[in-house]
Parts: C-alpha cells; sequence; structure tokens
C-alpha cells in the first residue's frame, strides 16, 4: 500500500508560474448551500487552490458574508478571479484590488463577452493578460478551447491557460477532448481545465487527456451531497492523472481474446 | 457635512471625515477590505486615519466572497 500512496501523492504535484501546488484539482467557493458545506467540500476534494470573488462590501449587512470569515488563508491558496468583468479595462481594476489584499499576485482572468454563455471576450483578454502580466501578476487566463487563443495567451505572458471543458455552470463535460489535447499538446505552460465539468467521470475524462489540472465550481456545489461529489472529483483527478501517465491500450473495432485461443479441449 | 458616493450610493459624512472614521462607523475590519478613492486604491492601510475625505469623492470598499 506504501507504493500506492506514493504514487497518488506523485500525481497531485502540480507546478504553475514556478510554485508547486499540492493538488491538481482547484475549486470555487460560490453558490453553496452554507458556508460549513463549503469549507466541508473544500476540505474533502483536497484542493489547495481556491478561487475567490471581488465584490463590494454590502453596506446595510454584517461583514460576515466576507468569505475570509470562513477561510482561513494560511491554509488555502486564494486565487481571486475577475469573474463579472465584460472590458479588459475592468479585469485589470478587478485583479488590482486583489491584489492589494495583499495574499498574492496571482489571478483567474475572465473577460466575458457575452452574458448568455459566459464565453470569453478573447481580445479583451489578451490585452488584460499583456498588461497583468507586464504588471508583475501571475495570470492564469481562462479561455475557450481555441488553440490559437491559447497560443496568444502563452505569448501575452500567461503563466496558465484554463480553456473550458464546457460553459461555466453548465455541467455538460468536455465537449471538444480534440480541442483540449490540441491544446495541451502545443502550450509549454500548465493547461487546466476550467469550468463544465459535471460529475467525476466527465473530470477523469479530462484528465486523460493529458492536461494539468481541472478547476470547477459548480460540480461540487451544486451537488446534493457537495462533500461526497468534492471527494469524487478528487478521486477521479488522480484516476485520470494515472491513467493519463499509464498510456491507455489502443481502440480497436474488433474483439482481441484476453484468454489463451491454444489449449481449448476438444 | 460633506456628500461621498460610498460603494454606489450617497452617504454624509462630518467635513473631517477619514477613511478610518468611515470604516469605523461601517464596523468594518480594515484587514478583511480594499478601499479605493477616486479610483485609486489605497495600498497603505496605515494611511486610512490621515487621508481626508472631500465632497463628492468616490469610495469603493471591497472584499472577497464566494466565486468561481
Amino acid at each position: 500500500m506504501g507504493i500506492a500512496l506514493e504514487t497518488s501523492l506523485d500525481v497531485s504535484l502540480l507546478n504553475v508560474g514556478g510554485r508547486e501546488f499540492r493538488s491538481r484539482l482547484m475549486v470555487g467557493t460560490g453558490k453553496y448551500a452554507s458556508n460549513s458545506d463549503m469549507i466541508r467540500a473544500i476540505e474533502a476534494s483536497g484542493a489547495e487552490v481556491v478561487t475567490v470573488a471581488v465584490r463590494r462590501v454590502d453596506l446595510n449587512r454584517a461583514n460576515e458574508e466576507g468569505i475570509l470569515n470562513h477561510l482561513d488563508p494560511a491554509q488555502f491558496f486564494l486565487l481571486a478571479n475577475t469573474a463579472g468583468c465584460y472590458t479588459a479595462e475592468d479585469a485589470i481594476r478587478y485583479a488590482t484590488l486583489a491584489r492589494a489584499a495583499g495574499f498574492n499576485e496571482w489571478v483567474k482572468l475572465e473577460v466575458i463577452g457575452d452574458q448568455e454563455t459566459l464565453l470569453p471576450d478573447t481580445a479583451g483578454l489578451l490585452e488584460a493578460t499583456r498588461a497583468l502580466a507586464k504588471d508583475g501578476f501571475k495570470v492564469m487566463a481562462y479561455t475557450n478551447d481555441d488553440l490559437v487563443t491559447a497560443l496568444r495567451l502563452e505569448d501575452a505572458g500567461a503563466v496558465a491557460v484554463m480553456p473550458l471543458a464546457s460553459p461555466i455552470g453548465s455541467g455538460l463535460g468536455m465537449l471538444n477532448p480534440y480541442a483540449i489535447r490540441t491544446i495541451k499538446k502545443r502550450l509549454s505552460v500548465p493547461v487546466i481545465v476550467d469550468a463544465g465539468v459535471g460529475t467525476a467521470s466527465d473530470a477523469c475524462i479530462v484528465m486523460e487527456q493529458g492536461v494539468d489540472g481541472i478547476l470547477m465550481n459548480t460540480g461540487i456545489a451544486a451537488a446534493a451531497d457537495p462533500v461526497r461529489m468534492a471527494t469524487a472529483m478528487r478521486l477521479a483527478v488522480d484516476a485520470g492523472r494515472l491513467a493519463y501517465l499509464a498510456g491507455r491500450m489502443p481502440r480497436r473495432e474488433v474483439a482481441v481474446p484476453s484468454s489463451p485461443v491454444a489449449g481449448m479441449i476438444d | 457635512m460633506i456628500t461621498l458616493m460610498v460603494n454606489g450610493a450617497p452617504r454624509e459624512l462630518e467635513r473631517n471625515a477619514t477613511i478610518a472614521g468611515l470604516l469605523g462607523t461601517l464596523r468594518i475590519d480594515p484587514r478583511l477590505v480594499v478601499v479605493e478613492h477616486n479610483r485609486s486604491i489605497l495600498r497603505d492601510r496605515d494611511a486610512y486615519a490621515s487621508l481626508p475625505l472631500n465632497d463628492g469623492d468616490v469610495v469603493e470598499i471591497v472584499h472577497f466572497v464566494g466565486g468561481g
């Protein structure tokens, strides 16, 4: 069992932007029914990186809605996002506010181009990536599954590129495995699939493409039992990584017997 | 009195008001928020007590919330 444990830990380590993280699974903190559900699910997921959003303090309510009242920043790596930003200018402003909170200079950059699909505005995304990387940010760029955009984001200075499996919050799983594999093959920086994973098999199939990690939120938070699903996702990410490293057998259109053909009795 | 826009809503304050005073009135822990004053982020929390606020200033007080 010692070997199995070692192997499992071995596949979990992820290096991004010169920093080593203990899990290939990154999780969001939104949409949980309660803060205690959120904390228990995050702990079950084994994630080190947790995403947070930047929003106005509601001055009419108690200050308890702030995530730092519930999440210990010493225990997790807080990755601020720019969710809800529709222009490069807004995304840069949000990223700069997040950095001023004093935890780190990392940002999960989102520049959204369409309200209905939440698909990215790739022109704005490239512009913001360039500006933020120049300003010392470690940019993890949420993008679509387009190879050329992914290459441009790498050139623009992103430390990781985050193509979607399917639209944010859709739970549709990976719609284009070919595109994800192609992006992974062509990029030097880590590829972390972000958005669209709905259940453990989705996560496993994503990891089997050879990508470096997955970021998810709704797949866990919207499950009937988020803690169980977080555990399933942790195991699925490790399983998918191991299967990728193991190298799957070739697909065949005909059966090949597993038992010897010779030695059958008359 | 002076009138400022704080998080998108008008708010009346004393003429000698400061960011530190405003946060105190709102019962906000300065360590848990980031303050933007007239589009400029206040990076030094120690300066909250000395920065004077003026009529028409725009203040944004933000923090981290759950998100994906």
